[in-house]
């Protein structure tokens, strides 16, 4: 199937809007945004500008040691990044920050208090650097930092600024739900690190408690000492209850969250979902990782000796702040960089081949009745929620503007304010629960917009000009909770736009039910009294002495774990929307490379990256297909459609569903004609399992069944021989091409409908291209087949004895489409083919039957 | 001496073998356009049973027998237990608790019979401490017993309780049974035919050996129920008897004889110089009226009400003829060659002159009473009913020897073969039409697509 990408790359500069202005060409919910096209006659030149040469996502911390510092980017190549400046840049989305972070003593209140915010997320634009940026900003708790708060933030760093703008809400929703991995750890890590420290001052209080009565007994009351050793004892008191109120926020974190009105209503669900969870054991990746984690922080527990510790804290010159990965829970952590990851693919590439290439998933997921012919098996399309379509087509496309009235120029570098966010404050904290995000109003938005502007108007390069609607934003909320708490229940509007049992998204891993489960289990731990045994003298902090760069350098533990974590992804098939993605975004890859590397091919970067994502099959038995050998198949095609005179006759058998076996003596030229062809074979398979490119044994019936294109030995030895035998004897079953003598022998083909697919004087010089005309012929055939297959009247008898009119009926059906005796094969076979997916669903187990034809074989030569 | 001989020209001989049996691909009148392969067994499939409109199962040298589902191709069942091979099975349909229930009886080399609930695939009953192995299993449904022959015949109730058993002390014992009216029963052993009387006095049953015939000159292949009042039994050498199923009397004798045309020499003459081509009578059926021989690699038709032959064809098929079934005008045979062959009894344009050459012997046909006196002097005046036996169609598929085949109608045709395989074939054009229906019925039941 062509989407619109395949269109847009091979339509000229001058058609480009014409050939989009009809209205009637596509229904109004797919159309495309058009490129303002007036000023920049070519969309792809802007990019050029940039000092990085594809978008990244960037990693900041406002450290309080050292200010603004990039941690890392995905990916992590230097050479993405290029002369980029990141710490300016980081020092830029940093002085974007919230006024959130606020800890510490509020007043009117004598204890700390963790303030519980959301994440603010903005974009921003620097005119100098080329880039744009959708910024996420965060805060983790950290026991040793200023404030309990260490802020960061993530960034996704483009230098389109109309891709960030229109993928906001993609954007938001993906990095709210790094976020929401990232904080989920880190509350857990910060629990754990609250109940060291408690112990530590329980013992030291005891200890302390010990000296105080010791000094008491030797130099009475009021001694100095012993006044001193009392102040310590008062502080110490009264730091262990500092403490155990910290640890009882951080704990009660998803209680109180549940206060909010956003979540009352979710609440009930949520909860029935759980006990799901929680029923299928071990089903949930990072549930097990929680309970492993869990055994080991046990284990520590129980291990962990208390340490005697100082009454005031170092100065926070001297002490080493905790890495990200010390900070969140290491599982979590990574989950987080695979989250990030799976952002930066999905998101790579041209705005307009993003955009339609949604549209496109959204059209093919559609069409599960049919795409399977030749479609490539994306099993993703399961996966990958319409909604995410409907939502953006039914909002205005460009949310921003229609909310400022102002033109987006390219020139004007805005950044745009989102108060997801609570008030910062104690009040916003135990805020009137009417206080919901649908209450927040343009007016507001634009208010807290000047509020932010004046943090950074010193900056006239940056500036803040609107808010994005509430309405989306709080969809997008309410889509991340959705995904989040409700894990089989389907929302209506899915419902009705996938008619045809979409499974919901019951498989996906990453999704978990964390908060609940993050900070359970430490409770026990806060009233416990330590035992009063005396300990070794310890010296030296808790924390491990490590640089707080190191994740930028990179850790090459770390990153061996995450490699092998995105393989594993890659292999397991019910991953589903991670494989895809992945999948879409090696192959874009493979095309910057390609593009790099071939010369002589050296068209526009969109017109090849457009046919990359329109996956055929696997060139290699069991693997992923790429884009070079989906090329190179188009190019063989051509060829061998120029070079034989019966390449019609062989795509003929092929689409009529008649085994093809290529029969030759050298492997590579089998191979090289296995591949050529390949595209024709409809329900060619995932993995292409339904082409066998090398066999060198005797095939058997049942082989037939399961390949419809093989490529053969020719060997001389007794197995040859064999083979020869196993050839002549299923002959009605099959069409053969021998390589050597260069002969085709199969049933004659008439018709118009092949020898337009494949014209021997075809004008085509590219093999992608004709892989693209092939493609939109194939589509055009399989609509005729589901025309075919889902009429009723010329399927269903009359009366009960009316088989002989069923009969005539479907043949007059065929020749008033006009095809001819042998198209109608094809047209019938493909038809079979959508009737038994339909029947038995996308699995192909069962015994399928094989269906063949009693027609004479004649035998062409070149 | 009498001879008459069947379009006895020579020269087409060779042009029937070249022209009539390559039918090429191009086969309008077959049906068979769909193909489901069915792969469980672990040897030579031999034997297949159908238990009811949907069900069949198969049972070969690996011991193991399977129930199968001919529309979906899916086995339902692996019944384990036997540790040698089938020699025998059938199905066995009785009521009880006003329902019909069906059983399925299998007998191995390994001297056991075994009683299947195919419903549940459990073994119900199982008889291990037998004599010999049992070769041929006969149900009588009015009687409510069954019977198993080998070197002992023995009568078994539908519980697998020996009610009788006789033993005799031939070294072969009985290869086939077929049931005759008035509780008797004709089994054959090696060259004769005995008759058995099944008395029933009260509940107990004894078996009683009333006649011995023994008019083959060789071993019988086979033997087959006709209808009420006859029964046929062919042996090694090409005889075919048609009995009296009363009175046991001879009804019909042909020797069909298979080898090339002799002008002048006579038939006795022929016995003995025969050439080593093969016309043991391997299977016979018969809907009634017609009997279908397949007489080595050939097919020989025969109408009983007439005496008198149909049809035939000489060479088939390239190697022996396994099995054969009679339907209507068409019949279908397979064969050790690997292909089912379907053919259509046609009428010749002149009826004097077989259309396709081809030549079998015969003697001609005998009363009982006649051939003691010796052969008739009377010359068969004419065939008028001659017809000719056209191919029309042949599935290929198995790699060996195809050894049964059983048809479901509509639904297909199941072959097994000595390649380990079961195949379903099935009219696509009707396989076709019955998914349409699938489809807009799940139609209906999703609401649309």
């Amino acid at each position: 199937m062509i989407g619109s990408p395949d269109v847009v790359a091979f339509t000229k500069e001058d058609d480009f809007g014409d050939s989009f202005s009809d209205p009637c060409s596509l229904p109004e919910e797919f159309s495309v945004p058009l490129f303002a096209h007036a000023a920049n006659a070519n969309p792809w030149t802007k990019t050029s500008y940039a000092k990085f040469s594809k978008d990244f996502i960037l990693i900041s911390e406002f450290s309080e040691q050292v200010g603004p510092q990039p941690l890392l980017t995905i990916p992590n190549d230097p050479k993405v990044c290029g002369t980029f400046d990141l710490n300016y840049f980081s020092l830029r989305i940093m002085s974007v920050d919230y006024q959130a972070s606020f800890v510490g003593h509020p007043p009117g209140s004598n204890y700390p208090r963790l303030n519980f915010v959301e994440d603010s997320k903005v974009v921003l634009g620097d005119s100098k650097e080329g880039a744009f940026a959708y910024v996420h900003h965060l805060t983790l708790y950290d026991l040793e930092a200023r404030g309990f708060v260490r802020p960061f933030c993530m960034a996704y760093i483009s230098a389109d600024e109309r891709k960030i703008m229109h993928q906001f809400q993609e954007l938001s929703s993906e990095f709210s739900k790094a976020s929401e991995f990232l904080k989920s750890g880190n509350r857990k890590a910060f629990a754990n690190e609250l109940e060291k420290k408690l112990k530590d001052l329980e013992y030291t209080r005891s200890v302390l408690h010990k000296e105080a009565e010791l000094q008491k007994m030797n130099n009475g009351c009021y001694s100095p000492q012993a006044i001193e050793k009392a102040n310590e004892l008062a502080n110490m008191e009264k730091s262990i209850y500092e403490h155990k109120d910290l640890l009882r926020q951080i704990t009660s974190y998803p209680s109180r969250k549940k206060k909010d009105v956003n979540f009352v209503q979710r609440e009930t669900e949520k909860l029935a979902d759980t006990s799901v969870l929680d029923d299928t054991p071990n089903s949930n990746p990072s549930d097990i990782a929680d309970k492993t984690v869990e055994t080991e922080s046990d284990i520590r527990k129980s291990s962990y000796t208390p340490q005697l510790i100082k009454g005031k804290s170092a100065k926070c010159f001297d002490k080493r702040l905790k890495t990200m990965e010390e900070l969140c829970d290491a599982s979590f952590f990574h989950q987080t960089l695979e989250q990030l990851n799976i952002i930066e693919k999905s998101l790579r590439g041209d705005l307009c081949f993003i955009y339609t290439s949604q549209i496109d998933r959204a059209l093919v997921g559609k069409q599960k009745v049919t795409s399977f012919l030749f479609e490539a098996e994306r099993e993703w399309e399961n996966e990958v929620p319409l909604k995410n379509f409907s939502i953006s087509s039914n909002n205005p496309t460009v949310p921003i503007l229609n909310l400022t009235g102002e033109p987006l120029s390219l020139e004007s570098y805005t950044s745009c304010i989102d108060i997801d966010h609570m008030k910062p404050g104690v009040e916003s904290i135990e805020g009137p629960p009417e206080f919901s995000l649908s209450d927040i109003t343009q007016e507001s938005s634009e208010a807290a917009d000047t509020e932010t502007k004046g943090s950074f108007s010193s900056d006239k390069s940056i500036e803040a000009f609107g808010g994005v609607s509430p309405s989306s934003l709080q969809a997008n909320y309410f889509d991340g909770l959705d995904r989040k708490s409700k894990v089989s229940i389907a929302s209506p509007s899915e419902s009705a736009s996938s008619s045809a049992a979409v499974p919901q998204r019951m498989t996906d891993g990453n999704l978990v039910l964390m908060d609940a489960a993050c900070c359970i289990g430490q409770d026990g731990f806060i009233f416990e009294e330590p035992l009063p045994e005396l300990a070794q003298e310890c010296c030296g902090d808790t924390v491990v002495n490590r640089e707080p760069l190191s994740l930028l350098q990179g850790d090459p533990a770390l990153q061996m774990d995450y490699i092998l974590e995105e393989s594993a992804l890659a292999e397991s098939p019910n991953m589903g929307l991670t494989f895809s993605e992945l999948n879409t975004g090696v192959l874009s890859e493979e095309v910057a490379k390609i593009n790099i590397e071939d010369v002589s091919d050296s068209t526009s970067f969109m017109s090849a990256s457009t046919s990359s994502d329109r996956a055929v099959s696997p060139f290699i038995y069991g693997s992923a297909l790429t884009l070079k050998q989906k090329k190179k198949a188009g190019h063989s095609a051509l060829r061998f459609i120029r070079q034989y005179p019966f390449a019609q006759q062989a795509i003929f058998c092929l689409l009529s569903g008649r085994t093809l076996v290529i029969l030759g003596v050298d492997e590579g030229t089998v191979r090289k004609l296995v591949s050529a062809l390949l595209f024709f074979v409809p329900n060619l398979g995932k993995y292409g399992e339904t082409v066998q490119p090398w066999l060198s044994s005797p095939f058997q019936l049942t082989d037939l069944q399961r390949w419809k294109l093989i490529g053969l030995q020719r060997a001389a030895s007794p197995a040859g021989s064999s083979i020869l035998h196993s050839l002549n004897r299923y002959s009605r079953y099959i069409s053969i091409l021998d390589c050597d003598s260069k002969t085709l022998r199969c049933p004659p083909y008439k018709g118009t409908l092949i020898s337009r697919l494949a014209d021997h004087r075809t004008q085509i010089k590219r093999g992608s291209t004709y892989f693209l005309h092939v493609q939109g012929m194939l589509t055009q055939l399989t609509a005729r087949a589901f025309l075919y297959t889902f009429c009723h009247h010329i399927h269903l008898p009359m009366d009960i004895n009316d088989q002989g009119s069923v009969t005539s009926r479907r043949t007059n059906f065929l020749l008033q489409l006009g095809y001819t005796v042998e198209e109608s094969k094809i047209v019938q076979y493909l038809s079979e083919l959508i009737k038994q997916h339909y029947i038995q669903g996308s699995s192909k187990g069962g015994n399928q039957s094989f269906c063949f034809n009693y027609t004479t074989s004649y035998l062409y030569k070149i | 001496m009498l001879r008459w001989i069947l379009g006895g020209r020579e020269a087409q001989g060779t042009v029937e073998k070249s022209a009539a049996l390559f039918i090429g691909e191009e086969q309008p009148k077959n049906c068979f356009t769909e193909m489901q392969v069915l792969k469980g067994h672990f040897d030579i499939v031999r034997f297949l049973v159908q238990i009811d409109d949907l069900r069949f199962a198969s049972a070969g040298d690996d011991g193991l027998v399977l129930i199968w589902n001919v529309e979906t191709g899916d086995c339902l069942f692996a019944l384990r237990g036997h540790t040698q091979q089938i020699t025998a099975m059938t199905s066995y349909t009785f009521i009880r608790g006003g329902t019909a229930h069906t059983a399925l009886i299998t007998a191995s080399s390994d001297r056991t019979l075994s009683l299947w609930d195919p419903d549940s695939g459990n073994r119900v009953q199982n008889i291990s401490d037998l004599q010999s192995s049992v070769k041929c299993l006969l149900v009588l449904a009015h009687l409510d017993v069954w019977l198993s022959g080998g070197n002992e015949l023995c009568v078994w109730n539908r519980d697998l309780e020996l009610r009788c058993k006789m033993v005799h002390h031939s070294d072969a014992g009985i290869s086939a049974m077929v049931e005759l009216p008035k509780n008797f029963i004709a089994a054959a052993m090696d060259k004769e035919i005995v008759i058995f009387k099944l008395n029933l006095s009260g509940s107990d049953i004894a078996v009683m050996a009333m006649r011995h015939l023994a008019d083959h000159h060789d071993t019988i292949r086979s033997l087959i129920h006709i209808n009420d009042g006859l029964f046929a039994s062919g042996s090694h050498i090409g005889e075919l008897i048609i009995w009296d199923s009363v009175d046991w009397t001879i009804q019909a004798y042909e020797h069909i004889l298979w080898e090339e045309p002799a002008r002048d020499s006579q038939s006795e003459f022929k016995l003995n110089h025969q050439k080593q081509i093969e016309r043991s009578i391997q299977h016979m059926s018969s809907d009634g009226e017609y009997i279908v021989a397949a007489v080595g690699s050939g097919l020989y038709v025969y109408n009983v009400l007439m005496k008198s032959v149909v049809a035939y064809r000489r060479t088939a098929h390239d190697s022996n003829i396994l099995h054969t079934m009679l339907q209507q005008d068409s019949l279908m045979s397979c064969s050790e060659d690997g292909s089912v062959r379907m053919w259509e009894l046609q009428d010749l344009p002149l009826p004097a002159e077989p259309a396709s050459s081809g030549f079998f012997g015969m003697f001609g046909t005998f009363g009982r009473s006649s051939k003691q006196t010796g052969p008739p002097a009377k010359k068969i005046p004419e065939v008028p009913g001659l017809r000719s036996l056209e191919l029309i169609g042949d599935l290929i598929g198995h790699s060996g020897a195809v050894q049964m085949f059983l048809s479901f109608k509509d639904k297909g045709l199941v072959t097994c073969s000595t390649d380990q395989l079961l195949i379903v074939w099935k009219d696509g054009e009707l396989q076709s039409q019955l998914r349409s229906l699938a489809v807009f019925q799940k139609l209906e039941e999703n609401q649309g697509l």
